[in-house]
């Protein structure tokens, strides 16, 4: 089928079957699906600025039923979500700059499709460490856990996210839902560096962005899933109007991957009641390779499948 | 209470628990087939339902969309920001509709 608007030619079924596993992984790990929704949009010939504008516009619908999902079942922090929302703005608007500059000197595809790979195989090798690590101690401690420690959410990140919490950088904001008590400053950081990536690869960045609130903010992981969601909601409208203005979004796209998605967003979103956070974050791991072999392969063979 | 009261009471828990237990086992497997079938039906209305949409979508609604994004692109930015969320939030409803409708009638 035929899209206008960013000239392109992709059938209809594969991207409402990618919509549908994007779906199944957002409403599951709170990500945006980005590192793969990009590069399959990118399989099918699309440019790069054109494969980040959709994918922002197709997470904005897909982030409003997941979030909606996730705070029917408590896992959403408003007020942390609204002050990332003002940080991760800022960031996307950044990214979005890059992107036209590179778009200007004729070198987004390469140089995003570099950035891209590093920063998917990066988040998969930390995560695999620190998940392994962490579910390591978790059934080497030979003590039965008690009912208080099966709800905590452990992790080997622990000692920095607390050196982190005592940074003392007023303001500081108290975060009674998270059980948090932080630096503004910290929070709108990390925002902004979430912001930074969702304008320059697409997506929410919730492949970064979900990691720092776990690792640096030290927010439990399921309220990190429902927040992060929440956050994209704003953060991805905000997206997809700065890059609609430059050109870069074919909504017709959006809406037909959207259709996939919004069936498999309530599947993820009910499938994260039955596992543990280190177990949630090691399942992650192979998402972001998947999206870094597909880049690999495009800009190996240059061609589309 | 004497012993062999007590004896026979517990003789007769244990009997119910050994007859109940198979029938729970039962219970959550027709439960969870009733729901593999119901989410399958809802699979398959839903593609039919959506299939249609789209083609509908990208027929009344392609020429203007890219014209609007050729001539007037802050329009079409909140055009398809609406779009995308007015159809998330429809979509949502379908399926929530559906997957009850199914359920009650497989059930």
């Amino acid at each position: 089928m035929d899209f206008p608007i960013s000239q392109s030619h992709i059938s209809p079924i594969y991207l409402a079957v990618v919509g549908f596993l994007i779906g199944v992984l957002g409403g599951f790990f709170g990500v945006g699906g980005s590192f793969i929704a990009g590069p399959a949009l990118r399989l099918m010939g699309m440019h790069w600025n054109f494969a980040v504008g959709t994918d922002l516009a197709h997470i904005v619908g897909k982030s409003v039923v997941a979030a909606k999902q996730h705070r029917a079942l408590g896992n959403v922090d408003l007020k942390l979500g609204l002050l990332m929302a003002i940080g991760t703005i800022g960031g996307a608007e950044c990214g979005a700059q890059m992107i036209q500059a590179l778009k200007r000197a004729g070198s987004v595809d390469v140089v995003v499709s570099i950035v891209s790979i590093a920063v998917y195989v990066g988040i998969s090798t930390f995560m695999i460490w620190e998940s392994g690590k962490t579910l390591r101690q978790t059934k080497s401690s030979k003590a039965a856990p008690t009912e208080a420690q099966k709800k905590s959410d452990p992790s080997s990140f622990r000692h920095v996210t607390r050196a982190i919490q005592r940074l003392k950088l007023a303001p500081m904001i108290k975060l009674p839902v998270s059980g948090v008590t932080i630096s503004l400053w910290i929070i709108l950081l990390v925002a902004f560096v979430g912001g930074v990536f969702s304008g320059f690869l697409g997506g929410g960045a919730g492949y970064v962005r979900m990691p720092s609130m776990v690792y640096v903010l030290g927010i439990p992981t399921h309220l990190a899933v429902g927040t992060d969601l929440f956050e994209i909601v704003i953060s991805a409208s905000y997206g997809t109007w700065t890059h609609a203005i430059k050109g870069n979004v074919d909504i017709l796209i959006a809406l037909v991957m959207h259709t996939g998605a919004a069936i498999g967003a309530q599947i993820g979103a009910i499938s994260t009641q039955y596992f543990a956070g280190p177990k949630i974050r090691l399942a992650f791991v192979p998402l972001p390779l998947i999206g870094a072999a597909i880049v690999v392969y495009t800009l190996l063979t240059g061609h589309k499948l | 209470m004497g012993a062999p009261q007590r004896n026979l009471r517990l003789a007769a828990r244990l009997r119910n628990r050994e007859a109940t237990q198979p029938r729970i086992v039962s219970d959550m497997k027709q439960s969870a087939a009733v729901t593999v079938r119901a989410f399958v039906i809802e699979l398959v209305v839903y593609t039919a339902l959506v299939v249609a949409y789209f083609f509908a979508v990208l027929h009344f609604l392609g020429g203007w969309l890219f014209q609007l994004q050729q001539h007037h692109r802050y329009t079409y930015a909140g055009v398809a920001i609406l779009l995308i969320i007015g159809q998330a939030v429809v979509l949502q409803n379908v399926t929530t509709f559906l997957l009850r409708i199914i359920r009650a009638r497989t059930r």
